[in-house]
């Protein structure tokens, strides 16, 4: 076992909550967390659904290893049609929130419906309950969660919520647990918004006890803790840098998207890095305080940071001067070298703007960068944004930060995400975004296995379902060529299933640097069953990869939706290693369709569905 | 020698591997509810503390039980709970300076750290040794090798 084998169903129509024994046969092959959620969410929810509308439904989902030892096993899922993309959006995060779920005894939690007024759930233990949250309505994340604690006189209470972007329904809003960590793409934010629907509050006492054989779980874990902390990236890289460990380096390999993908190198890119964090400042400090893990997890890649007390951002601001999470590499990114931001401490207030009022800093930083242009262009004037915004402006950067959740001014805009702005003003090219859904910090163009990855996701573009990174610049498991197409539909599909299989698991996908599957199958079967063998595992990922799929297909996604923006096929890498390149992806996707069994249009062909048990 | 559980909050990333492997070690769970140690994250500051039983010589849970529930383990030097013994009426929740000792509402005793008859699992289960069990005579000796270090060695070097 090791899945708390029930799940919880809210209708916020009908005000219900109901405890429904979990589909183990669904469990065996979906396994759980990502697969499973999104099995029950393909089942239950018509795919052509208005994201916003009361017929789409939201799933929080724990995997089978979330809440026991296992390093890293504190993960959870947010499954949902997204706002952002209208593609299946499954946004996952880490904190303690999905632990305390599972230890409450619930392995998921599907919300139907739309209340007729703000609510949030409470769960302890067997006990749920919707509560009025009429007096939450309006509050930020960080004023959210404290009000929560002290309602109920607990606080030892996890909280997932949203803030001001998830009430007003900014097309990229995140959902903030813990308050900093976050189900952060796609706007599933939103979704929560549309349902009137502030929060899920939980607190679990019953813990994670029914693993099949403890002794060898023990053992299995004991092993792959000594896997992470030998590795060059797990036990030394992300501890002691985090992920900004990687400006420097993507910088150097030449695919360190700049100013709206118009670049490949940023020459602040040393200002904003993991070594300018650790570097000591003029008040004496440095940016980066100490780190910080997620539950169970013994790599701990998370910063905790404190903003220079004279910066001119927080003056009078007090909420904004204690230590708080970031900078992680994405969000250094995307507030930074996207916008060709330099200011390390800025785009700290930017990142903790993004968490206080909850919205997803890449979507935003990425919209910023596409504004900058157009407005550098000379469609965007001063007198529309209210601020004059050119490449490298600090200055419009926090303004914009500051104006977004609340849809002040051309905040309202901003909130629409880079794909329905650039449409709007006639410049839809100039959105970097896959299925609507802005890219990530690695460019697509230069290293190619990471465009076909972006072109094909299920969720949009990103980095987290098929991180070929790991692969074409750290050489892991093994090196690729960034500028080689030949190979690359095999590698990605490789990454996208084993992706699947380790998200469904309860685990973070930051393993994957030093574990494979290998690593992950003893812990498993020492949990679950025998079944989930390494090839198992892999069948498992594929299924889920194609399910997705199928859902997008079912909602109107074509061939036409996997490509890339016409900067990265026809505007070369200006600069680097990569110089001269454009995205090889013409000559990637027919061989990726080939070896995923999908035919020329990228339909799942029938004797695929067939072998998966779709 | 006995030994004692050593903390250095400065390590610690509150990961809580600690708290479940004590919950595994004593009931079987992984269940930080169940933890005889816990981790507080002062989130305005960054710091994280983990606190347990610091296995007072004198001690007040000891000297306060009315049935004689709690008793030294002469090899280790713990202060342990007989549930057999203990009636639940928190008279030692009271004693204890620090709140280490605690009522558990599943069994109707009370729990503290017992640490694991001389193997403690928090430590074995800390990834960054925040977390050490070291000869109780020389808790401070890190500290002092690390002045003697900054005093002495790197002095003289300069």
């Amino acid at each position: 076992m090791s899945w708390a084998g029930k799940l919880l169903r809210v209708n916020l129509t009908k005000g219900t909550c109901k405890s429904e024994p979990l589909n183990m046969e669904w469990a065996k092959t979906y396994l759980g967390s990502r697969g499973l959620a999104t099995k029950y969410f393909v089942d239950e929810v018509d795919p052509k659904v208005d994201p916003l509308s009361a017929e789409n439904k939201i799933i929080w989902a724990t995997g089978p290893l979330t809440g026991t030892m296992a390093s890293t096993g504190g993960r959870f899922t947010v499954v949902t049609k997204g706002p952002l993309t209208g593609a299946i959006a499954c946004s996952n995060s880490g904190g303690y929130l999905g632990a305390e779920l599972k230890m409450a005894g619930w392995d998921m939690v599907i919300f139907e419906g739309k209340s007729p007024k703000p609510v949030y759930l409470y769960i302890e233990d067997d006990r749920a309950e919707l509560v009025d949250a009429s007096d939450l309505w309006g509050k930020t994340v960080w004023e959210t969660e404290p009000a929560i604690k002290i309602k109920h006189q607990d606080p030892q209470i996890r909280v997932s919520c949203i803030g001001r972007a998830g009430e007003n329904q900014v097309y990229f809003a995140a959902i903030v647990n813990d308050l900093h960590r976050a189900a952060g793409r796609s706007g599933v934010g939103a979704v929560m918004g549309s349902k009137n629907l502030k929060a899920l509050a939980v607190r679990g006492t019953k813990g994670v006890g029914n693993i099949k054989n403890p002794k060898a779980f023990m053992a299995a874990v004991n092993a792959g803790k000594a896997v992470l902390a030998g590795h060059a990236v797990t036990g030394q890289g992300l501890p002691t840098y985090g992920t900004q460990v990687l400006m420097n380096v993507i910088n150097e390999v030449g695919a360190l998207p700049t100013r709206n993908h118009q670049d490949v190198q940023f020459d602040g890119a040393k200002d904003i890095s993991a070594e300018a964090m650790a570097v000591e400042r003029a008040d004496g400090k440095s940016h980066l305080v100490t780190t910080q893990a997620c539950f169970a997890c013994t790599i701990a890649c998370g910063r905790i940071s404190q903003i220079d007390e004279s910066h001119f951002t927080i003056e009078n601001k007090p909420q904004y001067k204690n230590t708080s999470g970031g900078l992680e590499y994405e969000a250094a990114w995307a507030l930074g070298a996207a916008n060709g931001v330099n200011d390390l401490e800025a785009l700290q207030y930017a990142n903790m703007i993004c968490n206080e009022d909850g919205f997803d800093p890449i979507t935003f930083g990425a919209t910023v960068g596409a504004v900058m242009e157009m407005y550098e262009m000379g469609v965007l004037t001063k007198e529309q944004l209210g601020i004059e915004a050119p490449f490298g402006s600090v200055k419009a950067l926090c303004h914009f930060a500051e104006i977004t959740a609340q849809g002040i001014g051309f905040g309202k805009e901003i909130a629409l995400g880079s794909a329905r702005l650039t449409a709007k003003y006639g410049q839809p090219d100039l959105s970097m975004s896959v299925k609507g859904q802005e890219f990530p910090a690695y460019d697509g163009r230069v290293i190619q296995g990471i465009g076909l990855a972006y072109a094909t996701s299920n969720r949009g573009a990103c980095h987290l379902r098929g991180y070929t990174i790991a692969s074409e610049v750290l050489g892991i498991p093994v090196k690729t060529e960034p500028a080689d197409t030949d190979g690359k539909p095999e590698l990605v599909k490789a990454f996208q299933d084993a992706t699947a299989a380790f998200d469904s698991a309860g685990l973070c996908i930051f393993t994957s640097f030093a574990w494979t599957l290998a690593d992950v199958a003893p812990q498993l079967q020492a949990a679950c069953g025998d079944e989930f063998t390494v090839d198992n595992l892999n069948l498992i990922g594929e299924r889920i990869w194609n399910m997705e799929r199928d859902f997008n297909n079912r909602a109107g996604f074509t061939s036409k939706d996997d490509k890339l923006p016409k900067r990265l096929m026809t505007e070369a890498a200006k600069t680097g290693p990569g110089k001269g390149t454009v995205s090889g992806l013409g000559k990637m996707l027919p061989q990726y369709y080939k070896i995923r069994g999908w035919d020329s249009d990228g339909q799942i062909n029938a004797d695929t569905r067939k072998r998966l048990g779709l | 020698m006995q030994k004692s559980l050593l903390i250095n909050a400065d390590k610690c990333t509150g990961c809580l591997q600690c708290e479940m492997a004590c919950s595994y070690e004593h009931y079987g769970i992984f269940n930080p509810s169940k933890s005889r140690i816990r981790v507080f994250d002062f989130h305005n500051t960054g710091v994280k503390v983990p606190y347990t039983c610091t296995q007072c010589d004198e001690a007040w849970c000891l000297k306060a039980c009315p049935v004689d529930a709690i008793s030294i383990d002469l090899v280790t030097g713990a202060k342990v709970v007989s549930e057999d013994t203990c009636v639940g009426c928190k008279v030692c929740t009271i004693a204890c300076p620090f709140g280490t000792i605690n009522y558990v509402q599943d069994t109707g005793k009370v729990q503290k750290c017992d640490l694991c008859s001389g193997d403690p699992a928090c430590a074995t289960a800390c990834p960054t040794e925040a977390i050490t069990f070291v000869d109780a005579d020389w808790t401070g000796l890190d500290r002092m090798r690390e002045w003697a270090d900054k005093l002495g060695n790197q002095a003289s070097t300069n």
